[in-house]
């Protein structure tokens, strides 16, 4: 048990050594280094793909952290840069990529199935509930049974 | 009966989505630099040093750029396929040598100043050429693979056809294999040649 402890610890340890070991950051200028992180979040690593290029410690996030890091200096927009990484690596370097004829079905694909879902669901209650009242109608015995039920309720 | 059949034809569709969706390489992203005018870049030459190329001075040609390093594995497999091709062909292959020495990870860089990386990536890359056979019309030094990234390289070995006016007609990621040269690279040469 304390060995584990001990393991989690150091890999806890260990991970925060990984993170010190990043590029420099622009220190004197936080605000730049503020902007180069979120810049970061919002673009994909394409080497490993399901990071960013914050997250990526891959030769090219930190090419492509410098690079953006450059542009910030030259005091570029953000939509300027941005517009440099999707026209070299397309919109696939966007982490959240733009609505348009190519992805609708990226972006409206959940919506469509859900609805569709939801569709399914709804005609098949009804469906059922016909069918249930069709095939097994109540006898009259039953149907008197459940009026008296009801009434019973209802006076309490 | 009816019910069951949207159910099964339901699960088959979803089947297909997947099958194709996971058979599909994830690295192969389209570049949109395809009908765009290769970036421009100055490079200085491998073989002459004191010469530098820029893709202007190959317009009136269709060419190959090919994106290697010597401490590319992929390379390594990819290069013998360009070999046979330099032999049987005259299409112009550019090597475009991308990070050799900082790309690596064997040097620590902190300690390597700017002419001792560029001395020791020109003679890395040359010592790799006459050792492996050298297929390159030409080849380029990317030191610090600030070029890469006009391109959109993101993992070596990458190959661009780029035709007589100097747009890039297609983008290959990965080594070319004999299939992807035959079947896809020579006759769009042809055609661009036409």
């Amino acid at each position: 048990m304390i060995a584990r402890a001990l393991c989690l610890a150091f890999a806890l340890f260990a991970g925060s050594l990984v993170h010190a070991g990043e590029a420099a950051p622009l220190a004197d200028d936080p605000v730049a280094e503020k902007r180069l992180q979120e810049l970061s979040t919002e673009l994909r690593c394409l080497v490993c793909q399901n990071q960013t290029i914050a997250d990526s410690n891959a030769e090219l996030a930190q090419d492509l952290r410098r690079e953006i890091r450059g542009m910030i200096q030259a005091g570029q927009s953000d939509k300027q840069i941005i517009d440099f990484m999707v026209t070299r690596y397309g919109d696939f370097v966007l982490y959240r990529p733009p609505v348009k004829g190519i992805t609708l079905l990226l972006w409206g694909g959940p919506a469509a199935l859900l609805l569709l879902g939801i569709f399914a669901l709804l005609r098949y209650l009804r469906q059922r509930a016909t069918r249930l009242a069709e095939e097994l109608p109540l006898s009259t015995e039953d149907a008197q049974q459940a009026e008296k039920l009801l009434k019973e309720i209802s006076q309490k | 009966m009816n019910r069951y059949f949207w159910i099964v034809g339901a699960f088959a569709g979803l089947v297909t989505l997947l099958a194709v969706g996971l058979n599909l390489n994830p690295h192969d992203v389209p570049s949109p630099l395809v009908g765009k005018p290769a970036p421009a870049f100055q490079l200085n030459v491998l073989s002459t040093p004191e010469k530098t190329l820029s893709p202007k001075d190959m317009q009136g040609k269709v060419w190959l750029l090919n994106v290697w390093s010597s401490w590319c594995v992929s390379c390594r497999a990819e290069h013998p396929v360009l070999v046979q091709f330099s032999k049987n062909s005259d299409v112009p292959l550019l090597g475009l040598n991308y990070k050799e020495v900082r790309g690596d990870g064997e040097f620590d860089m902190s300690k390597l100043n700017a002419d001792q990386e560029r001395k020791l990536a020109f003679q890395r890359a040359s010592q790799w050429l006459s050792q492996h056979g050298d297929p390159y019309t030409l080849t380029l030094m990317d030191l610090d693979g600030r070029v890469g990234i006009d391109y959109g390289v993101y993992g070596v070995p990458e190959t661009y056809v780029i035709d007589k006016t100097g747009t890039i007609r297609m983008k290959h990621t990965g080594p070319i294999d004999p299939e992807v040269l035959e079947k896809k690279i020579l006759p769009l040469v042809a055609e661009l040649n036409k």
